[in-house]
């Protein structure tokens, strides 16, 4: 109970944020919140939230590991396009279904790996090494494309965008699933705390022992893997690979994500169930606007204009000003209770 | 002997002689003026974005806003001019009012909110881009006698290669900007910033008031570029210039200036625009490359640079620590 009442505690601000945003969206919009169920599969706005959400939070998770050691991966929305080219160009060319999953994932990872190299053993600041790739790797997208935007047709393949499984949609499962194995496998055993030390103090934790190197391999690798199933989801989904266009500035929604989850872009401590619900915001201020009937032209603004409330309610220096007032009001009562106890 | 700080501004410099004298071999034509000329023009907007983005970068901060600025002053501009129909000047001084406030705003929130240039300015990008779609979501043509004149003044180089006004204004810009870093207390103070931000706050240097003046004057460049790209493409639309702000961090960095600030030189920025503008020149004289080549080339050249960086700060550590070796 006491660790469930901790959780509640640090997840409290997003879940508040994400509850007013759903309630003024239900209040503008009615019917918002309903969920029916059409030829046995889920629908309604809430659903397509969640379906929508998919690219986002799958990023999402591989960043919070990433910003977590201190670094950031601006590359990750590069890497899909990537990896929907390849999967289109692989399904096009008539190769089976585990195959073009298996070579993705791969190619996902080798992006990932690539970073890593960068940060990790010639020690450029992550921003600068991820940015190489997220200038080089459309180009390199186009090339496999061979610049068209390439088409196919297969059914297996675009229900990982579009199918489901027991009335739900696939790309929950995806991203659910994923989430739960990175988060299980990362705070069940002792990484997650290894890579908040390496977050910290990179060279404190290697002096202690950490293999701080191998942890910054990983974590831009799971980014890179996260980023391949994020972009076979986006494949999938308009069954074609867009180049140009697929996961185009979406790394900078997974890290406004991770920030509005919490997790400090200086490194350290992290939640990735905060960075989830983070995406989910993010995601619900997207398909709030729409169906509450506002010009898209507003659509931007009112985002930036949330983001920015909620970046400057959390940051460091409305946290001193608070902890201040907190602390006044405390002297004050002391004062008060001395008086009274003079007296 | 070279300074090794100053080492990736000549390795720089030596790659655009050596770049442009193998595509002179190629295309003998890509030596006449006309080609620079064109070249000078065509990265006017790009290169007066950069030089801003040059002086943030040396203060340790970065400016993701920079493509949705000009985005929103251009068709600003165009709007106040089309369609209500306000001269030129003023509309021009509007935005540049406006485009400075901008930036003002997004250094006073890093600097008293504390909260990371990254972020701020990310959110800054969202907001601008947003701002351009509430003036108008359509490519907004002007035409306006003063706006002619103004693209109808050029210098005839001797080959029959113009140098115009955009291109002038780029050079103005770049020649004031080398002068304000290397010059001037707020150049110094850039420098001191982006060395050390502690240090320099110890040693008396007003860090507010520097932090919001550096992205106030990229706000401000970055609004006269959106003027130059609104005169070069004689319209506004709010759907330009995505992603310009990564090409002007690629210029800063492949001109080696260093993304943890405090080291760097507005002229390197310079050679870095030419260089990219040569890339684009040399896929156009081809004509079987794909555009796409650009962004290959100029990610190959970002890596190239970036390692040659840790190699000369580790080079000159070393050599630090053999020095105090020697003295031990």
């Amino acid at each position: 109970m006491n660790w469930f009442t901790r959780r509640l505690r640090r997840l409290a601000p997003q879940l508040a944020a994400l509850a007013i945003i759903l309630g003024v969206i239900s209040l503008v919009a009615p019917g918002f919140l309903t969920v029916s169920v059409q030829n046995g599969r889920l629908y309604g706005s809430l659903i397509d939230i969640l379906v929508r959400a998919a690219p986002v939070a799958l990023l999402t998770v591989g960043m919070t590991l990433v910003i977590a050691t201190r670094g950031i991966d601006l590359s990750i929305g590069a890497v899909i396009a990537i990896c929907g080219a390849v999967a289109a160009t692989l399904i096009s060319d008539g190769y089976p279904l585990p195959v073009v999953i298996a070579v993705s994932l791969g190619v996902g990872i080798a992006c990932g790996l690539w970073n890593g190299v960068l940060v990790a053993v010639l020690d450029i600041q992550p921003i600068i090494a991820t940015l190489i790739l997220m200038v080089a790797g459309r180009g390199i997208a186009q090339l496999i494309t061979e610049g068209v935007i390439l088409t196919f047709n297969d059914d297996t393949f675009s229900a990982l965008g579009s199918g489901a499984l027991a009335g739900i949609p696939i790309p929950i499962y995806l991203w659910v699933g994923t989430a739960l194995a990175i988060g299980l496998l990362i705070r069940r055993t002792a990484l997650g705390f290894l890579i908040e030390a390496t977050g910290i103090n990179r060279r404190a934790a290697s002096l202690a022992g950490v293999r701080a190197r191998f942890l910054l391999f990983s974590a831009y690798a799971i980014s890179g893997l996260c980023a391949a199933i994020a972009g076979m989801i986006v494949t999938a989904d308009i069954r074609g690979a867009d180049a140009n266009n697929a996961g185009l500035w979406l790394e900078l929604d997974a890290i406004l994500a991770v920030v509005v989850g919490g997790t400090s872009l200086n490194g350290g401590r992290f939640s990735i169930t905060a960075s989830l619900i983070g995406a989910l915001i993010i995601q619900s201020i997207n398909t709030g606007i729409l169906v509450s009937g506002f010009p898209p032209e507003f659509n931007l603004i009112i985002k930036a204009g949330i983001i920015i409330v909620v970046l400057t309610l959390q940051s460091p220096a409305i946290a001193t000003v608070f902890g201040f007032i907190k602390a006044t009001r405390r002297g004050d009562k002391l004062n008060h209770g001395a008086k009274e106890a003079t007296r | 002997m070279i300074h090794a700080r100053n080492l990736p501004f000549v390795t720089t410099l030596a790659i655009f002689v050596i770049a442009y004298g193998l595509c002179v071999l190629q295309f003998p034509n890509m030596l006449s003026t006309r080609v620079i000329g064109n070249l000078l023009t065509d990265n006017a907007f790009l290169g007066i974005a950069a030089v801003g983005m040059t002086f943030v970068i040396l203060s340790g901060g970065i400016d993701l806003s920079v493509g949705s600025v000009i985005a929103f002053t251009s068709v600003f501009v165009a709007v106040m001019i089309g369609s209500f129909g306000v001269h030129p000047l003023t509309a021009f001084l509007a935005a540049l009012v406006i485009s400075t406030l901008f930036g003002c705003l997004m250094g006073a929130m890093i600097r008293y909110l504390l909260i990371p240039p990254f972020v701020v300015t990310l959110a800054g990008m969202f907001l601008a881009r947003g701002a351009a779609y509430l003036v108008s979501t359509q490519s907004v043509p002007i035409t306006h006698e003063f706006i002619d004149t103004m693209l109808g003044f050029y210098i005839r180089f001797p080959g029959g290669g113009r140098l115009t006004l955009l291109a002038m204004v780029m050079l103005i810009v770049f020649a004031v900007g080398i002068i304000v870093a290397s010059r001037t207390r707020f150049g110094a103070n850039v420098y001191a910033i982006g060395g050390n931000i502690q240090s320099a706050e110890l040693m008396g240097v007003p860090v507010g008031a520097t932090t919001i003046r550096i992205y106030a004057l990229s706000g401000f460049l970055s609004g006269l570029a959106g003027i130059v790209y609104t005169l070069y493409t004689s319209s506004g639309y709010s759907l330009a210039t995505v992603g310009v702000e990564l090409d002007a961090i690629a210029a800063v960095v492949i001109g080696g200036t260093l993304l943890t600030g405090g080291v760097g030189l507005i002229a390197g920025t310079f050679i870095g625009i030419l260089l990219q503008g040569l890339i684009q020149t040399y896929i156009v004289f081809d004509g079987t490359l794909s555009s796409w080549w650009t962004k290959i080339v100029i990610g190959i050249l970002l890596f190239v640079f970036i390692v040659l960086q840790r190699t000369i700060i580790w080079y000159s550590d070393r050599r630090l620590a053999v020095r105090q070796l020697k003295e031990v």
